[in-house]
C-alpha cells in the first residue's frame, strides 16, 4: 500500500498519460472508422465530376472541385422533398401505432396474475430477431396476391383478394413490416423499466383504492416517460434511416420507385447512377437532419423526462 | 508500466494493421517469366473454361474471381480501378461498356483483338467498338431475342403462333376473352433490358456519335411507337402488368396464366429453374414484327470479356480472352458448363449445340433456328450512363403503369434524365 502510494506521488507527471493510454485504441478505432469516412465523405460532397468531349479518351474524366453544387442540386431535387414528406407521412403512421401497441403488451404484461406471461413475452418480441431484409421478403411474399395466402382465405370467404401492393396501400405495406418488426423490441425496453418500478408505489395506489387500470394511466405510464422517451427517439432515428423494407418489396410492385425514401435516393445515386457525388451531399443532409431531429426532440422533452437530473 | 506497454503495443499493431499494403495488386510478369491474370466472372461454372486455359498454357495463368452479376460487377470494378487494383479482366454486359470506358477502366484493345474480329456477327461486334475504331471488349455471349410460348395452351385456346406485333395484340386480346384468368403475357417495369431490345428491334438508336459530340434520342420515333403499343394493351387490360422476376411470376408461367414471354435465348434456363412444372410444353418462335415479312430482332443481355486500363500484361490478357470467347475447345465447355450461347458465329455450330435444350426436348431446330435468328440482331450503341437510363425506365413505367398515364411520357421522363445526367457531368449532347 505505501509503496503504491509513493510509487504514485514519485510519477506523478508520467501517470497522467496513462488514461490516454488506455483510451488510445478506442481513440485510433473512432478517428479511423467514423472520423475519417465522415470527413470523406464531406470532401466528396464538394466534389464533381467534369468529362471532356465524348469521355471514351483515357483521362477524359476529372474530379474537380464543385462548391455546394451537389447540395444545390439536392435541395432543389422534388424526388428528395417527394421521399421527405413520405417518410414524415411514415414516421407519423409507424411511431403511435408501434409505441402504442408496445406500450400496451408492456402493460398488459405488467399486470399481475397475467397468464402466459413469458410466452407471450417472447412471441412478441420474436419478430425483432428476424433480420429486416428476410421480414420484408416474408411479407412481400405475403403481399403479393397470386402466392398469398390472404387472397386464398379471402377467396373463400367469397371476397375480393387484397392487393396490398398496389398503390397507394404499399404505403401501410410498409409500416406493416416496421410495426411487426419493432412493437417487439420496444415492449421489453418499456416492460423491463415497469420491473423496476419499486412494488411500495403500487402497494400504496392499491390500497388507495387505485383500480388496474388507473394504476396505469396515473402511476405506470407517466414512470416510464423516460424510458419512452428513448423509445421515441430511437425509433425516431430508425424511421428516417428507412430503406431495407421498401427496397427489398420494391422488386415486387410497380408502387415502389428508387426514389421512395431518402436513403434509397442515396442507394440510388451511389450505386446506380454512379454518382458518388450527389450521394454524398444527400449523406450529409440526411445526417444533419437526423442530429438535428434527434436533438430537437431530446430538447423538447428533457424537462419532462429528466428533470430530475437537470440542474 | 506494463498498462503502458501494453497500450503502446496495442496502438501501434493497430496502426500497422491499418497501413499494411495488399501488395498484390497487378505486379509485372515475376522473373520466372510466367504471366499471372486475375479475371472477374459470374458465369456459372466457369472455373472449368479457365482450368483448361491454365493446364494448356504453363506460361499464362489466370487466377478467377467469382463475382455476384453484371450490375454488381460495374459497381465494384470502378470503385478497385479508383483504388487503384482493378483486376486484368472481367465479364462485362454490353450495356456496361460505355460506363467503364468512360471511367478509363477498360483499355483499347483494337491492335490486339484485330485477329478475332471476323469470328463475330457485324451487329455484335458493333456493340464493343461503341460506334468508333476502338474495341473494349471480346464478345462472349448474345441475347437475341426471340417469342416464347405454350404449344399447350395455344392448342387448347386455338391461337394461332403471332407473326407480327399486330397479331399479337389480337391474339392476347383472344386470350383475355377465351380464358379470362389467363394473359397472353407481362409488361414488366422492372426490366429495362427487356423493353431495349423490344425498342432495338423497331430500329431504335438511343445513343449515338457524332464527332465529339453525343446524340441522345431515348424517346425517338420507333421507341414510341413500342412504348404506345404495350401502354395500349396494359390499358385496355390486354396483356398483364406484374413485373418479371419475382414469386408472383413465376407461379403465372408455372401454373400457364401466362402463356407466352418474348425473351432471350437464354430463357430455356430461366424457364427450367422457375417453372418447371412446363418442362416440354414450350416451343420458341422468331419475334413478331412491325412489317409483315421483315425479320429482325433485338438483343437482351449478353456480355463480353474487357481488359482493364491498369493492367500491366494486356497482351496476355486479350490472348486469354480470344480464347475463352473464340476457340472451339473453350466455347464448347461454355456451352455445355456454364449454359452460355456463344457470340462466335462458329461457336453456335457447335456439335453440342445439335441438341435442343432439355426443355424444350420436343423442337428439334431449336438451336439451328436461334441461330438463323441471331443474326438479324439489330447493332446498337450504348451510351455513357445506361444505368441512369434503365434506372429511369423502372421509376417512370412504374409511375405510368400504378398512374395510368400513356407510356409515352415515361420515354420522355428517360430521355430527360439521360440527358440531363450527361449535361451535369460534362459531356458535350445534341438530342
Amino acid at each position: 500500500m505505501a509503496s503504491a502510494v509513493t510509487g504514485r506521488s514519485r510519477r506523478g507527471a508520467a501517470s497522467r498519460g496513462v488514461p490516454y493510454l488506455f483510451l488510445a485504441p478506442a481513440i485510433v478505432l473512432f478517428v479511423l472508422f467514423l472520423l475519417l469516412p465522415v470527413g470523406y465523405a464531406v470532401h466528396l460532397s464538394l466534389r464533381k465530376v467534369k468529362v471532356s468531349g465524348l469521355g471514351l479518351g483515357r483521362n477524359s474524366r476529372t474530379e474537380i472541385f464543385a462548391g455546394l453544387e451537389n447540395y444545390r442540386t439536392a435541395l432543389a431535387d422534388p424526388e428528395l422533398w417527394g421521399s421527405a414528406g413520405r417518410v414524415l407521412a411514415y414516421g407519423l403512421t409507424l411511431l403511435p401505432i408501434m409505441l402504442g401497441l408496445a406500450l400496451l403488451f408492456a402493460l398488459l404484461l405488467d399486470r399481475p396474475g397475467v397468464r402466459l406471461a413469458r410466452f407471450s413475452r417472447l412471441a412478441i418480441f420474436l419478430p425483432y430477431a428476424v433480420p429486416g431484409l428476410i421480414a420484408s421478403m416474408l411479407w412481400g411474399f405475403l403481399y403479393l396476391p397470386a402466392v398469398s395466402p390472404f387472397t386464398d382465405l379471402a377467396g373463400r370467404l367469397g371476397l375480393p383478394g387484397p392487393d396490398p401492393l398496389d398503390g397507394g396501400s404499399v404505403f401501410f405495406a410498409i409500416v406493416n413490416i416496421a410495426v411487426w418488426g419493432g412493437v417487439g423490441f420496444n415492449m421489453i425496453v418499456l416492460f423491463t423499466s415497469l420491473r423496476a418500478i419499486p412494488a411500495e408505489i403500487y402497494e400504496s395506489a392499491r390500497l388507495d383504492g387505485c383500480t388496474e387500470l388507473q394504476l396505469a394511466l396515473r402511476i405506470k405510464i407517466p414512470l416510464l416517460l423516460p424510458s419512452l422517451i428513448m423509445t421515441t427517439v430511437f425509433s425516431l432515428i430508425a424511421t428516417l434511416q428507412v430503406f431495407t423494407e421498401p427496397l427489398t418489396v420494391r422488386s415486387l410492385t410497380n408502387s415502389i420507385s428508387s426514389t421512395w425514401t431518402p436513403l434509397m435516393k442515396i442507394y440510388r445515386d451511389a450505386f446506380a447512377q454512379n454518382d458518388i457525388y450527389s450521394a454524398a451531399a444527400g449523406s450529409v443532409l440526411i445526417a444533419g437532419v437526423t442530429l438535428v431531429v434527434s436533438f430537437g426532440f431530446l430538447r423538447l422533452v428533457q424537462r419532462q423526462a429528466f428533470g430530475s437530473e437537470d440542474r | 508500466m506494463k498498462a503502458k506497454l501494453l497500450a503502446v503495443v496495442l496502438a501501434a499493431a493497430l496502426c500497422a494493421a491499418c497501413t499494411s499494403d495488399p501488395g498484390d495488386d497487378g505486379q509485372g510478369a515475376p522473373p520466372g517469366g510466367k504471366v499471372e491474370l486475375s479475371f472477374w466472372s459470374w458465369a456459372p461454372n466457369i472455373d472449368k473454361t479457365v482450368d483448361a486455359w491454365n493446364a494448356g498454357h504453363p506460361d499464362i495463368h489466370v487466377t478467377l474471381s467469382k463475382q455476384a452479376g453484371g450490375g454488381d460487377i460495374v459497381t465494384k470494378l470502378l470503385t478497385a480501378a479508383k483504388a487503384g487494383n482493378p483486376p486484368d479482366l472481367a465479364q462485362v454486359e454490353y450495356q456496361s461498356l460505355p460506363t467503364l470506358v468512360s471511367n478509363d477502366v477498360l483499355a483499347d484493345i483494337a491492335r490486339e483483338a484485330a485477329p478475332v474480329k471476323d469470328k463475330f456477327a457485324d451487329g455484335v461486334w458493333q456493340q464493343v467498338t461503341l460506334g468508333t475504331d476502338a474495341v473494349y471488349a471480346i464478345p462472349q455471349d448474345s441475347g437475341p431475342m426471340m417469342l416464347y410460348y405454350r404449344t399447350d395452351e395455344f392448342a387448347r385456346l386455338g391461337l394461332s403462333v403471332p407473326k407480327t406485333w399486330d397479331e399479337f395484340a389480337r391474339t392476347a386480346r383472344a386470350v383475355r376473352q377465351k380464358a379470362p384468368k389467363k394473359y397472353l403475357t407481362t409488361f414488366s417495369a422492372n426490366d429495362p433490358g427487356w423493353f431495349t431490345g423490344l425498342a432495338q428491334q423497331a430500329g431504335a438508336a438511343w445513343w449515338g456519335i457524332d464527332g465529339e459530340t453525343w446524340k441522345v434520342s431515348v424517346n425517338d420515333a420507333a421507341t414510341r411507337k413500342v412504348a404506345d403499343y404495350w401502354g395500349g394493351l396494359v390499358a385496355e387490360g390486354a396483356v398483364d402488368k406484374q413485373p418479371m422476376y419475382t414469386p408472383a411470376w413465376n407461379k403465372a408461367l408455372n401454373d400457364g396464366t401466362l402463356i407466352a414471354w418474348p425473351s432471350a435465348i437464354w430463357a430455356p434456363g430461366v424457364l427450367a429453374g422457375n417453372a418447371p412444372a412446363t418442362k416440354g410444353k414450350w416451343a420458341m418462335a422468331p419475334m413478331p414484327q412491325w412489317t409483315a415479312g421483315e425479320n429482325r430482332t433485338g438483343s437482351w443481355g449478353g456480355s463480353s470479356t474487357g481488359v482493364t486500363a491498369a493492367s500491366k500484361n494486356k497482351a496476355a490478357a486479350v490472348k486469354f480472352a480470344a480464347w475463352m470467347n473464340a476457340d472451339p475447345a473453350a466455347t464448347d465447355l461454355l456451352i455445355s458448363q456454364s449454359a452460355i450461347y456463344p457470340a462466335a458465329r462458329a461457336a453456335q455450330s457447335s456439335p453440342l449445340l445439335a441438341q435442343p435444350p432439355a426443355f424444350f426436348a420436343g423442337q428439334k431446330d431449336f438451336y439451328p433456328s436461334a441461330k438463323a435468328i441471331a443474326e438479324t440482331a439489330s447493332g446498337f450503341v450504348w451510351g455513357p450512363n445506361v444505368n441512369v437510363a434503365y434506372d429511369t425506365y423502372k421509376d417512370a413505367f412504374g409511375k405510368a403503369i400504378t398512374g395510368r398515364t400513356p407510356f409515352a411520357g415515361a420515354v420522355d421522363t428517360m430521355q430527360a434524365a439521360t440527358v440531363a445526367d450527361m449535361q451535369k457531368n460534362g459531356f458535350k449532347v445534341a438530342s
